[in-house]
């Protein structure tokens, strides 16, 4: 959310009223199951109605569990395969070149989706092709469906590995968003190196009986959880209130 | 916009089906603004030296990863380009057919996959190699086109229908060089309209790739039997040309399908899919490979132990037709 939050509200160069601006920047949600967070950004910023949120999951609407193509709202890309996206980036980071526009392209990767070998493909491509303006985020909260990736799938020392594809690599809290957008917002990287942000996450963070808890990857919360789950975040977001400061 | 005439057929059977595609890959690079072509490693062996050469700025080659390449060549279509992505056959309808299927079908995205190698031409390379279930995937997808060209003069048309289509196209080139020739001057080629290039009462042959020139060649031994076939190419496999079939289940006693595939899921099925929505229809005779994996050896060999030469192709017609007659 908090990754979500920096790129459409302060990093990305966009304009919701015009969808298809050919300067825009680009983001593209890899991991499709973090659609909520997406929907609820492109909604605040204005590409559609925060009451269509509530048609989320509905029979035959435009938000299902994982996004589709729809320029029209501000989406990009048809997700819920996993390891998919990065390539899909690139494909788009080379038309900044080929249509001489300059543009950024985000690409919102999950850590568990790192298992996929097509992920390292784009990713030895993407410094090949010295697509400086393609910029991976990966949300590295360490828990997939069977467990943490350390037993799962052990991506061992993960911002060497993206460096030895050829990536200028950063880690970051992913719940600190001056953090966040500093870290995307660095003007010192190479302009001929892909830039990868790893940011350290932790899932349902901020909602004591969500966290860590891999069952709230995907699930429905009763009144009673809601009113709790929002009670926890408005406390904690009342501290940090007032520390963004760029 | 090349012209079909006899020298330049002769020039593209010689030049077989990849470097047909190669020849009307340089001339789409000329003419057509958009156009990207995109290649994991086959760049050279599929006939687009030239290509390279001329439009270095149109050429993206990802090494040998069909996943990633068929993830950028939807991204750049998606900006806007006009994407040809191609390896063989095998590796780009199955390699990457999830990419083709959530890229290229489900966002609908303006990408023609050109397949080389499909059928059995790839030979003493083996099974691997072999194209034998591409039609069966591609055709699968939703809003899938499926186009088998029968010689170099309509791989050409293939390419140009496929790039002024604007949305997914699968093109299946079948064949090694010196292809038989089966068209030496202009015709009118559509998307989803199949050609009739033999009229016959007793029996029709849908045929597809390389096998229409050999349906041609049967139906000539059939007519010495005393057999009239009619042979219709069919290009298309997806969207079938139905009105075909059906006029085809007026006359004939016997309708054949003809193909270098697998029997299971290519243009027999289509053909048996749709004409067992008629009302009535003759029985069909499925030409096209067993459903097993058989033993490697030369193209020409290949073609005569699984019955897909002209004389095969015949003798299993007329028993068929016998065992009806009865």
């Amino acid at each position: 959310m908090e990754i979500m939050a920096a790129l459409y509200g302060a990093v990305m160069k966009h304009d919701p009223a015009n969808p298809y601006w050919a300067e825009r920047d680009r983001f593209v949600l890899s991991k499709g199951h973090g659609v909520l967070a997406y929907y609820s950004a492109l909604a605040e910023t204005g590409y559609f109605s925060t009451d269509e949120l509530k048609n989320f999951e509905i029979d035959g609407g435009p938000l299902g569990g994982h996004p589709v193509l729809d320029m029209s709202r501000g989406m990009e890309f048809s997700s819920g395969s996993l390891g998919m996206g990065l390539s899909f980036g690139l494909g788009i980071a080379l038309t900044s070149r080929t249509h001489n526009v300059p543009f950024n392209v985000y690409v919102l990767l999950g850590d568990g989706e790192c298992n996929e070998g097509s992920v390292w493909e784009a990713a030895m491509a993407a410094s090949h092709y010295k697509l400086g303006n393609l910029i991976a985020i990966v949300d590295r909260n360490n828990l997939q469906y069977d467990g943490t990736n350390d037993k799962v799938m052990d991506l061992m020392d993960f911002k060497m590995k993206w460096q030895s594809f050829g990536w200028e690599a950063v880690e970051a809290d992913g719940h600190n968003i001056p953090e966040i957008y500093h870290a995307l917002s660095n003007k010192k990287r190479s302009s001929d190196k892909p830039y990868v942000i790893i940011a350290h996450t932790i899932k349902g963070n901020g909602v004591s009986f969500m966290e860590h808890q891999r069952d709230w990857h995907h699930n429905r919360l009763t009144q009673a959880q809601y009113d709790q789950a929002v009670m926890e975040l408005k406390e904690r977001y009342a501290k940090e209130e007032g520390d963004f400061s760029c | 916009m090349l012209e079909i005439n006899a020298v330049n057929s002769r020039i593209w059977s010689k030049l077989g089906s990849r470097g047909s595609f190669g020849v009307a890959m340089h001339d789409l690079g000329k003419s057509v603004e958009e156009i990207i072509l995109v290649t994991a490693d086959l760049g050279v062996l599929t006939g687009l030296t030239r290509f390279m050469d001329s439009y270095p700025n149109k050429f993206i080659n990802t090494g040998i990863a069909e996943q990633n390449m068929i993830g950028i060549a939807a991204g750049m279509a998606k900006e806007g380009h006009n994407v040809f992505a191609t390896t063989y056959a095998t590796f780009i309808t199955m390699r990457s057919y999830e990419q083709v299927r959530l890229n290229l079908a489900y966002m609908n995205l303006n990408v023609t996959l050109v397949g080389s190698g499909s059928g059995l031409v790839m030979g003493l390379s083996g099974n691997s190699h072999y194209g034998i279930e591409d039609i069966a995937l591609m055709r699968s997808l939703p809003g899938m086109v499926v186009l088998s060209p029968a010689d170099g003069a309509e791989v050409i048309k293939s390419v140009y229908a496929a790039a002024a289509h604007p949305g997914p196209v699968y093109i299946r080139l079948t064949g090694g060089m010196n292809n038989p020739i089966v068209y030496t001057e202009e015709y009118d080629f559509q998307i989803g309209k199949s050609v009739k290039l033999k009229e016959g009462d007793d029996v029709t042959l849908f045929a597809t790739g390389t096998m229409v020139h050999e349906s041609l060649m049967a139906a000539q031994l059939l007519q010495e039997q005393g057999i009239e076939a009619a042979v219709v190419n069919m290009h298309t496999i997806k969207p079938l040309d139905r009105a075909a079939i059906e006029q085809a289940c007026l006359s004939s006693k016997l309708i054949v399908t003809v193909e270098e595939h697998g029997v299971i899921g290519g243009l027999g099925s289509a053909v048996a899919e749709y004409k067992s929505t008629l009302a009535s229809s003759p029985p069909q005779l499925l030409i096209g490979l067993p459903d097993y994996f058989g033993k490697m050896g030369e193209y020409a060999y290949l073609l005569e132990k699984y019955g897909l030469t002209g004389k095969k192709i015949a003798e299993t017609v007329i028993n068929k037709f016998k065992e009806i007659a009865k």
